[in-house]
């Protein structure tokens, strides 16, 4: 701390940005190394599934496997088709990848660890969140192929469709939090009983409703159809190759943790400890996103993918109905004295 | 109440949750992988690999140049040419297998009268250049003399269901 204080003292009016890049490098770093890591979590726990063992080559236990996967990467060429808007065809996958960190900005670690403390920091997340299908689309556009082009199509239809059901499932949580402040949303969970005061109970449906969009905004499995690799062979990134299909990657995985994380942050207490003699810690938050992450893979290794049709009637016929309800129940439950949260 | 039932258990995602215990079940259960260069399935007499030509036990060649395996092979991999050695006897002056043409469906060791030419359980061989792959007479002699005895082996054990 005093260093700290030094340092502010010796570089006066260039302390504030050169803090807050450093802020936002202990933010991006662990998250990069999180994603690779991830990578291999995902190779290994759908392995076990499916009764083999995953990468064990690389390194003990394979360890090594994400950094020889992202040094094959960087090596590779980039190739950019003859045919493609190439302007277009580079910023796509920046598109992609900017979003996908930017969101990190109001994500609270722990009471006082948070980059920026936005009171609007839900409605930051949304739009960050809803930035990222336009690297999606721009990719399959720019590209000139067919395949890329209905990849693109497909994601689009999709993310726009679970938005809304998203967002509703949001609006339950602001309304029980009376808050837009991520923050102010998990100090909303504290109370005497740890795991009794937590969102997810009066609002489980909406955590449901929350998590299948989460994994259909990031084009996951079972809900991967712009990929879709046994019809469209790759989906919108087809054409891209090296360190672009990289960031693609990287902005999958980013959005992964993303969601994660706010599922912990506003249906599971954030960095509150589950039972009241435990004290709060940011390890519990780390706990609760391992376990959503591993939602993730597990639903991978489990679902076969979704035909579209059923896609668009579960995102519009049932979530959509279902998280309008159910923010009349909590509104009308908020009236009541049966509301305890 | 039959529908009701199927509404809850939908709504509820029961399915899905049936289906993730299994998948969740699995993960603990015994891993079945063979970890190939260290671990190696085991190999039945019949394994169809690499190829060889057969010699008699007092090392003459027992390859007559009949062509029943030329003609046999869907793959037409094999070429033969025959003539007549000093002895009287007719003998392959050339007997190529083109291993990148071949499937390994084992039909000229079964046409052979003479058992000359057989499929080994060789399979971890390679080329580096183009046109390793193509194996010519005196190649497959020397991969009949190296696995001699195992080929003699397998034989032996498979006679009885021939």
């Amino acid at each position: 701390m005093d260093m700290l204080q030094t340092l502010r003292h010796l570089l006066g009016p260039a302390w504030l940005p050169i803090w807050t890049i450093v802020k936002i490098l202990l933010i991006v770093l662990p998250l990069m190394l999180g994603v690779a890591y991830l990578t291999l979590a995902e190779r290994k726990v759908i392995g076990w599934m499916q009764i083999r063992i995953g990468p064990n080559r690389v390194g003990p236990l394979g360890l090594l496997q994400p950094i020889a996967d992202g040094l094959k990467l960087l090596m590779k060429e980039i190739i950019i088709p003859t045919g493609s808007n190439k302007l277009l065809f580079v910023i796509a996958p920046i598109m992609a990848l900017m979003p996908a960190l930017a969101a990190w900005a109001v994500i609270p670690f722990n009471a006082e660890l948070v980059l920026s403390n936005a009171n609007a920091g839900l409605l930051y997340i949304l739009a960050m969140t809803s930035l990222g299908v336009y690297g999606v689309i721009i990719a399959g556009w720019a590209s000139n192929s067919k395949y890329a082009f209905l990849g693109s199509l497909r994601s689009a239809a999709q993310i726009v469709s679970y938005e809304i059901a998203m967002g509703f499932a949001l609006v339950c949580v602001l309304m029980a939090s009376q808050s837009l402040n991520l923050g102010d949303i998990v100090h909303g969970q504290q109370g005497r009983f740890g795991l009794m005061n937590w969102y997810f109970i009066p609002l489980f449906p909406m955590l449901v409703v929350y998590l299948i969009s989460g994994v259909a905004e990031t084009n996951r499995a079972p809900f991967d159809m712009a990929e879709g690799e046994s019809e469209i062979v790759a989906g919108f990134h087809v054409e891209y190759s090296g360190m672009a299909f990289a960031l693609f990657f990287l902005a999958e995985y980013a959005n992964m943790y993303l969601i994660a994380f706010l599922t912990a942050i506003m249906f599971m207490g954030g960095w509150l400890s589950p039972v009241p003699f435990i004290p709060d810690s940011i390890v519990w938050l780390f706990a609760k996103v391992a376990f959503v992450l591993f939602l993730f893979l597990w639903f991978r290794a489990t679902f076969p993918r979704y035909r579209y049709d059923q896609l668009m009637r579960l995102g519009w016929k049932v979530f959509i109905p279902l998280s309008i309800v159910w923010v009349v129940v909590v509104g009308a439950w908020m009236q009541t004295s049966l509301w305890v949260w | 109440m039959e529908k009701i039932k199927d509404f809850f258990k939908t709504f509820l995602l029961f399915e899905l949750l049936k289906g993730m215990k299994l998948t969740g079940r699995y993960m603990f259960a015994r891993k079945i992988t063979v970890q190939f260069p260290e671990e190696k399935t085991p190999q039945s007499p019949r394994f169809r690999g690499l190829h060889a030509l057969r010699r008699y036990p007092s090392g003459e060649e027992r390859c007559i140049g009949c062509k029943l395996c030329e003609a046999i092979c869907p793959a037409l991999a094999i070429t033969i040419e025959a003539a007549e050695r000093d002895d009287g006897t007719r003998r392959t002056t050339q007997y190529d297998i083109d291993l990148t043409k071949c499937i390994f469906c084992g039909f000229c060791e079964e046409a052979c009268p003479v058992d000359a030419i057989v499929e080994t359980r060789m399979f971890e061989y390679h080329g580096e250049k183009l046109g390793d792959l193509y194996y010519t007479k005196p190649m497959l002699l020397a991969v009949g003399d190296q696995y001699e005895q195992e080929i003699a082996r397998d034989r032996a054990a498979d006679a009885k269901y021939r």
